[in-house]
C-alpha cells in the first residue's frame, strides 16, 4: 500500500481509512470477529476451570495456600513461550495456543472469584447458615451476589489480558488482529503495524466498557449503597478488589 | 407416643429445651461449656448472661447446631437434636444476632421472607407475611423496599427480629441482639420485645453480657462463669436478692440492691397532693404559689416542671420552669418511685397515670420506709423457715 507520507501516524490513519482493508476474509471486520472468537473461547474455558476451584476454595477456605501458589506460578509464565511450547508438544491447530491463553486468563479470574467469595462478611454467611440455608444455597444465593463486584474485577482483568495477548496466535497463522502486527513487521508496513495495534487497543477498551455495563447490571442494588458507618467492611472489600485486579498490567 | 406428649397430656408441660451434661471443648483447652445441665421453660424468656468467654453464646449456638457439642445431649421439644438435619432444625427456630446479619443484597421484605421462602412458601405469600411483620415489629411499611445498608442500627435489629419471626417458630434464639445499638434505642427494643412476647409466648433464649438487660427481660436468668460453668439459674429477682456465690454477687454488681427494688411493687407507697399551676397561668403574677414548690402542668394535667415559690416572679412561661426528674407511673416498682423522688429538684417524685397526667407526688423518705418494712418481712419469713 502506498502512503502519502513517511510519518507513522499519517500512515496508520491512511491504512485504517483505506476501504479495501475493511472487506473480505482478510479484512479488519473478519479479523476483529476472529479475535473476539478466540477471546470468548479462551474465557469460556478459563471460567470453567477457575469458577469451580475459586468458589470451592473461597467458600470452604480449604486449599488456599495451593491456590495462591498456583496463581503466582501461572502469572510468571510467558504466554508467547507457552504458545510455542504447546504447538511443539501438540502440533499446529486451534487448541494449543488457546491453552496458552487460558493459562494467562486463569490467575486473575481465579483470584477474583476466590477473593470475592472469601471477602463476604463472615457474619452474613453465619446468619444465612443460622437461618437454615444449606451450603450450596449460601454459596449461590448469598456469597456469589455479594462477591460479584470483586469477581467482575477479575473477569475484566482477565478479559483485557486475553484481548491484548490473543495477537500471539497470529504467529502460527490462526488470524485475529495479531495478523496485522505480524504482517506489518514482516513487510515493514508501519501503517498496518500501528493500525493493528490501535485496533487491538480499541477492541480492549470497548470490551472493558461492555463488561463494566454488565457489572453495573449484575451487582445487586443493595450493594451499591454507600455503607457509611460500616467502614471496616468496606475497606476489606476494597482490598479484595485491589488484590483481584492486581497483575492487570 | 413420645414421653413429651404424654406428660403434656398430664398437664405438666415438659421443658422446651433441655441440656443434659453438655460439654463443648475446642481442642484440648479448657472447656468452653462444662457439663451444662439446664431446662428452659416453654413460652418464657430465659437469659444467658455472663462475662465474655463464659460459654453463653456457645451454649446458645448448640441449640440450633451452629456448634456441635463435644459430649452430652440437647433435646428440643422432647426430640434429640443430634438426629435432626441441621438446616431443617435451624429453619424451625428464629435466630437474631448482634450484627443484625441481614443479607445486604436483599431488600428488607426479601430478608424477612428468607425462611418462609426456604420452606417452599410462594414468593407472593412470603412477602405478604413479611409486610405484616414489618408492622408487628414497629417499622413503617415504606421501609420494606429499602436495603439493609439504608437502615439505622435499631431498624436493622427490628428487621432481624421480624425475620426470625417470619416462619412463626416456637423457639427464638437471640445472641446479644441489642448490644450494638445506643442505650435509648436498646431500652426501646427491650420494651418492644416484652410487648411482642406478651402476644406471641415464644420460648426465647437470649444471650447478653449486660446484667441489667438480663433482669429486665428474663423470666429466668442463667449466670455463667468463666470456664463455661453455670453459676446460678433462677429468677432475676432471686439472683439480685440472693446471689449464690461471690462470682455471681460480683457479676451482678454493687448496685444490685437498688436494682432489686425493680421487683418490689410500689402499690403501697403513699401518694400526696401537690400544689399545681397551669402553664397558662404562668405569665400572670397574680397567680401565686402557696407551698415551697408547685408543679407546672399543661392543660391536660401533664407535668412540665417545677416552680419554686422563691423565684415565682421570674418564671413567666413554660421555658422558665425548673426541669423535673423522672416520672413514676402509678403501680410501677419501688425502684422507679425512689428514682422519681431522688431525681426531682423539689424532692417530690411526680406520680402519673397511664396517660402521663400528674396524680400527685411521693416522698423519698416514705419509699425508704417501705423498703425497710419489706426487708423486715423477708427477714421474718427467712427466720420462720430456718426454725
Amino acid at each position: 500500500m502506498d502512503y502519502s507520507s513517511n510519518n507513522v501516524i499519517v500512515q496508520m490513519v491512511e491504512w485504517l481509512l483505506f476501504p479495501g482493508n475493511w472487506s473480505g476474509v482478510r479484512g479488519i471486520p473478519a479479523r476483529v470477529l476472529e479475535h473476539i472468537g478466540y477471546t470468548l473461547l479462551t474465557m469460556l474455558i478459563a471460567v470453567l476451570i477457575a469458577a469451580p476451584v475459586g468458589l470451592y476454595v473461597g467458600h470452604t477456605g480449604k486449599g488456599r495456600v495451593v491456590v495462591v501458589a498456583a496463581i503466582g506460578t501461572l502469572r510468571a509464565l510467558p504466554t508467547l513461550g507457552m504458545v510455542f511450547l504447546f504447538v511443539l508438544l501438540a502440533g499446529l491447530g486451534l487448541m494449543p495456543p488457546i491453552w496458552a491463553l487460558v493459562l494467562l486468563a486463569v490467575p486473575p479470574l481465579l483470584s477474583g472469584i476466590y477473593a470475592g467469595i472469601s471477602s463476604v462478611d463472615p457474619s452474613v454467611t453465619d446468619a444465612a447458615r443460622s437461618l437454615g440455608m444449606n451450603e450450596l444455597q449460601i454459596l449461590f444465593t448469598v456469597e456469589l451476589p455479594n462477591a460479584l463486584q470483586v469477581i467482575m474485577g477479575g473477569v475484566r482483568a482477565a478479559t483485557l489480558q486475553v484481548v491484548a495477548t490473543a495477537a500471539v496466535v497470529a504467529y502460527i497463522n490462526l488470524g485475529g488482529l495479531g495478523v496485522f502486527l505480524v504482517e506489518g513487521t514482516q513487510i515493514r508496513d508501519n501503517g498496518r503495524l500501528f493500525g493493528g495495534a490501535v485496533l487491538i487497543t480499541v477492541l480492549a477498551l470497548v470490551v472493558d466498557f461492555a463488561l463494566g455495563l454488565l457489572q453495573r447490571w449484575l451487582v445487586p442494588p443493595g450493594l451499591r449503597i454507600d455503607y457509611g458507618r460500616e467502614a471496616p467492611q468496606n475497606s476489606g472489600r476494597q482490598q479484595a478488589v485491589a488484590s483481584a485486579q492486581g497483575g492487570t498490567t | 407416643m413420645s414421653p413429651a406428649s404424654e406428660s403434656q397430656h398430664a398437664g405438666q408441660p415438659t421443658p422446651m429445651i433441655e441440656f443434659a451434661a453438655v460439654t463443648k471443648r475446642y481442642g484440648n483447652a479448657h472447656p468452653a461449656v462444662d457439663e451444662l445441665t439446664m431446662s428452659i421453660d416453654r413460652g418464657s424468656i430465659t437469659v444467658l448472661v455472663g462475662p465474655s468467654g463464659c460459654g453463653k453464646t456457645t451454649s446458645l449456638r448448640m441449640i440450633n447446631r451452629m456448634v456441635e457439642p463435644t459430649s452430652g445431649s440437647i433435646r428440643v421439644d422432647g426430640r434429640e437434636i443430634a438426629g435432626v438435619p441441621a438446616a431443617a432444625l435451624r429453619r424451625s427456630m428464629g435466630y437474631v444476632m448482634q450484627s443484625s446479619g441481614l443479607l445486604p443484597h436483599r431488600t428488607v421484605i426479601e430478608n424477612i421472607a428468607t425462611v418462609p421462602r426456604l420452606n417452599g412458601v410462594s414468593r407472593r405469600e412470603a412477602q405478604l407475611r413479611a409486610a405484616e411483620l414489618l408492622d408487628v415489629v414497629g417499622l413503617a411499611s415504606g421501609l420494606g423496599d429499602r436495603y439493609p445498608g439504608q437502615l439505622s442500627g435499631g431498624q436493622q435489629q427490628r428487621v432481624g427480629v421480624a425475620r426470625a419471626l417470619a416462619a412463626d417458630p416456637p423457639v427464638l434464639l437471640m445472641d446479644e441482639p441489642f448490644s450494638a445499638v445506643d442505650p435509648v434505642v436498646r431500652a426501646e427494643l427491650q420494651e418492644e420485645l416484652l410487648r411482642l412476647q406478651r402476644d406471641l409466648s415464644k420460648t426465647i433464649v437470649f444471650v447478653t453480657h449486660d446484667i441489667d438487660e438480663a433482669t429486665i427481660l428474663g423470666d429466668k436468668v442463667a449466670v455463667f462463669a468463666v470456664g463455661g460453668r453455670l453459676a446460678q439459674y433462677a429468677t432475676a429477682e432471686e439472683i439480685l436478692r440472693a446471689p449464690v456465690d461471690d462470682f455471681v454477687a460480683g457479676f451482678v454488681g454493687r448496685d444490685r440492691g437498688f436494682r432489686h427494688l425493680s421487683f418490689q411493687p410500689g402499690d403501697e407507697v403513699r401518694i400526696h397532693d401537690v400544689d399545681r399551676i397551669t402553664v397558662q397561668d404562668l405569665p400572670d403574677p397574680a397567680v401565686a404559689v402557696d407551698s415551697a414548690w408547685a408543679l407546672a402542668v399543661d392543660a391536660d394535667g401533664r407535668p412540665q416542671g417545677w416552680v419554686p415559690q422563691a423565684t415565682r416572679e421570674s418564671i413567666r412561661s413554660v421555658t422558665d420552669v425548673v426541669p423535673g426528674g423522672s416520672l413514676y407511673r402509678r403501680g410501677d416498682s419501688l425502684r422507679s418511685a425512689l428514682d422519681a423522688a431522688l431525681s426531682s429538684p423539689s424532692g417530690l417524685g411526680v406520680v402519673v397515670d397511664g396517660d402521663q397526667r400528674a396524680v400527685g407526688v411521693v416522698r423519698a423518705g416514705e419509699v425508704f420506709d417501705l423498703i425497710e418494712q419489706a426487708r423486715r418481712q423477708r427477714g421474718r419469713a427467712h427466720h420462720d423457715t430456718e426454725v
